[in-house]
């Protein structure tokens, strides 16, 4: 029963009470709003200790880069990382609501997840949502089974490779992890190689951009979150400062509205220090 | 009825008639393809600066990195086409330009002026009015009096002159920045009619160009400079970022 | 049959239809033009072009080197998913200075290749010398192609010409709507996503002029590699071609080497 000061909470999950409006407003011709796309490169691998992972850090909206610098390798649990492309929103509120699953399964087996049961709740929730949820995921991590890479697709199929590449730069990455990728490397080589990969997505596939971040995790929960690892481009610097003179916007038009003081008043309140 | 007369074929009996499918033909195919890129131009009292990216994008991936979008005109001229849109469509109507850019110079013994051009342009562009060239075209050059003058054009035709202008994909990053610091639109002490000098015209393009880089994805890789002044066509080319 | 009383004629393609070596007025032709087309009025279908690819050929690569070019192509001719034909050739040597190669539609392909070697014959005859070098062939194929698109009538492929231009290497693409340009490295269809990426890594770090013909030969097996990898209407069987001031040269097809060790390492289900 609802109170009459309080609203009632809403029910969890997605709300879909717009549907009915939105169909009947594209019908007569409404644009939809678009979503943010991560036009995204990332990439994980295995190597002897361990896995690395790697994303750029652009993301687009048609032709527009929105974000610069953002963040895709996403925390997942303690010995967990997770990779998104496809929409960010997507991305974004996939992985934390797994990473509140994943530490719940945590706390009530108080245990170590493992990345497969990671996998397993990532395929059943997205699989659910038929595609709708766009979110195409590379996760990575070390479990009592070793290091893994999973790929899960927006559709709920999942492939568990030693190296995986996603998103719209995955040719140009997937191309030079096939070409170099090798049982056992040791973790500077995996890491130039993730880095090599993740910039042949930048370099040339127009949806990925700006710099390479890097995540490693090895066993017992060692997580090392590279975030800028390198800086793959430079801005490029103006030769002309923009500034404007105070004055340069023309005044059209001037209104003055006297706040008139009617009263004035000092009081004293006791600070809340229960 | 239709017969083949040829002096090799003995006369024949009426040929008979063939039928396979016959009717309307339906095409569905789409000729086009955009190949984005951007274009600035600045024109000042003595000199007319075009610049481009030379990026040749195809969907999401990079064709060419080194693809200039400049166009000069005509045998001893002084004007520079920059061009963007359909790469096969500019191929074509650049060549078609040249082509008669130079019968004009065989023609007249002398180079077509930049006014002459636009006007052909704009009539190029809508003789093809339901077919058109997909090209956002900026024509750049001097006038007779040697002043800078650009010349701006949608796909189909439609010309104006302008002392400065921007076209292409990343124009509506450009444009609005032109008019501020070239046409000092919004400012309460800006004289629109002041001529930018040179040297500020080419640093303010490159500022523009390092600016729509950061934000437009199909624009980078370097910026490719004609500069062109009475005395000839300079070139320069400087880097853009490469993502 | 055409010409009923003609002994050459030769017998109909099937029961009352076309002879192959006859002639015919076309009458759809004129009363397509005429006020009284009913063509749409009597059930006729629309007549369609093929305005997509029948049997393909994927990707082809090129590089320049310092002296010359390098181009690859594999011979795998599929039909829609089916890998339908294992040795097709998709590079032709058309003189001692050019190569071309295409991707798309194979039989486009045959039909530009029938009018490019009809042109090299009729220079050869014509005995003044190559006057067909890789770049007037390029320039040439963009026109060719671009009009064909412009009747809306496209020749599906995309085509790279390789050779040497006045003992400089040449390395041009166009593609079926009359896309074109001239760099120092190409490939075509997903080769563009898979292979450049790869060679522009390469020839980034070391320059075309440094650029040796083993090195070339390496990066562009490299490309056929993956691409053979990671395409699936690609095979491991591939030409290669080499141009440079010593003539043009399409090599015997070989098979790039394949390692799947690590196949057994990836089992069970999650």
């Amino acid at each position: 029963m609802a109170s009459t000061f309080m609203a009632d909470l809403p029910a969890s999950g997605f709300s879909f009470e717009n549907c009915k409006r939105n169909a009947f407003l594209f019908e007569k011709g409404a644009k939809p709003p678009t979503t943010v796309k991560t036009g995204t490169t990332i990439v994980g691998v295995v190597f002897k200790d361990g896995v690395v992972l790697g994303a750029d850090t652009r993301a687009t909206g048609g032709n527009m880069v929105s974000d610069k610098n953002c963040q895709k390798i996403h925390k997942m649990a303690p010995n967990m990382l997770c990779c998104g492309a496809g929409t960010a929103a997507d991305c974004d509120k996939t992985t934390t609501m797994m990473a509140s699953q994943l530490e719940l399964h945590r706390l009530n087996t108080g245990r170590q997840v493992r990345v497969c049961t990671a996998t397993r709740l990532l395929k059943q929730m997205l699989f659910r949502y038929q595609g709708y949820i766009g979110a195409y995921l590379v996760l990575g991590g070390v479990d009592s089974q070793g290091p893994h890479i999973s790929t899960i697709q927006a559709h709920g199929s999942t492939v568990n490779t030693p190296y995986s590449a996603m998103g719209s730069g995955m040719l140009g990455a997937m191309s030079v992890l096939e070409m170099r990728w090798r049982p056992d490397m040791e973790e500077e080589e995996a890491k130039k190689l993730v880095r090599d990969a993740i910039a042949a997505g930048i370099f040339n596939d127009l949806g990925s951009g700006s710099n390479v971040d890097l995540a490693v995790i090895k066993a017992n929960d060692q997580v090392e979150y590279l975030r800028g690892y390198e800086l793959a481009n430079k801005k490029g610097e103006r030769k002309q400062r923009y500034d404007y003179p105070k004055g340069s916007s023309v005044v059209l038009s001037e209104v003055k509205r006297p706040v008139i003081v009617e009263s004035t008043q000092v009081r004293q309140v006791a600070m809340d220090t229960s | 009825m239709l017969g083949l007369s040829s002096p090799l074929m003995p006369a024949k009996p009426a040929l008979p008639d063939y039928s396979a499918g016959a009717g309307p033909v339906e095409h569905r195919f789409n000729p086009y393809s955009n190949n984005h890129g951007s274009v600035v131009a600045i024109g000042g009292s003595d000199y007319v600066v075009i610049a481009s990216d030379t990026r040749l994008p195809s969907g999401y991936s990079i064709m060419s990195r080194t693809q200039s979008k400049l166009f000069p005109l005509g045998e001893g001229g002084r004007s520079v086409l920059g061009s963007s849109g359909c790469w096969a469509d500019i191929l074509t109507l650049t060549r078609l330009l040249e082509t008669r850019a130079k019968m004009y110079w065989h023609e007249h013994a002398k180079p077509m002026s930049t006014g002459a051009l636009a006007q052909m342009l704009a009539t190029i562009l809508y003789s093809k009015r339901f077919f058109p060239y997909y090209t956002h075209n900026i024509l750049a050059g001097l006038d007779e009096n040697g002043e800078g003058v650009v010349y701006s054009y949608d796909p189909v035709g439609c010309v104006e002159k302008f002392k400065f202008g921007a076209a292409g994909t990343a124009c509506s990053l450009l444009q609005p920045m032109l008019d501020n610091q070239v046409g000092k639109m919004n400012l309460a002490h800006g004289n629109p009619e002041a001529q930018m000098d040179m040297e500020e015209a080419l640093n303010l393009i490159h500022d523009l160009f390092v600016s729509a880089t950061e934000r437009e994805i199909n624009t980078g890789d370097s910026i490719h400079f004609k500069i062109v002044t009475k005395n000839g066509i300079e070139e320069r080319t400087i880097g853009l970022r490469k993502d | 049959m055409a010409f009923p009383m003609d002994p050459f004629s030769c017998p109909p393609l099937w029961t009352g239809g076309p002879d192959p070596s006859g002639y015919y007025s076309f009458p759809q032709i004129q009363s397509r033009n005429a006020s009284n087309f009913k063509g749409v009025s009597a059930g006729l279908k629309p007549q369609a072009h093929s305005q997509y690819p029948i049997t393909t050929g994927t990707s082809v690569f090129g590089v320049k080197y310092k002296d010359g070019v390098v181009m690859a192509a594999d011979t795998l001719g599929s039909y829609g998913s089916l890998a339908r034909f294992p040795d097709l050739r998709r590079i032709i040597r058309v003189n001692e200075h050019t190569v071309v190669a295409c991707s798309g539609d194979y039989a486009d392909f045959q039909f530009l290749q029938e009018i490019i070697q009809q042109k090299q014959i009729d220079e050869d005859i014509n005995g003044g010398g190559v006057t067909m070098k890789p770049e007037a062939l390029h320039c040439w194929l963009t026109r060719f192609l671009y009009n064909k698109r412009s009747k809306f009538d496209p020749l599906w492929t995309t085509v790279i010409v390789g050779g040497m231009q006045d003992d400089k290497p040449f390395l041009g693409y166009c593609n079926y709507i009359g896309v074109a340009f001239k760099d120092d490295l190409m490939a075509t269809g997903i080769g563009m996503d898979v292979a450049v990426p790869i060679m522009r890594e390469v020839l980034d770090k070391k320059g075309v002029n440094e650029f040796t013909l083993e090195e070339a030969k390496d990066l562009i097996r490299q490309c056929v590699r993956v691409c053979f990898l990671r395409d699936c209407r690609s095979s491991s069987r591939f030409n290669m071609a080499v141009v440079n001031k010593d003539g043009a040269v399409v090599e015997e097809p070989t098979v790039v080497d394949t390692n799947w060790d690590i196949a057994k390492t990836i089992k069970g289900y999650e």
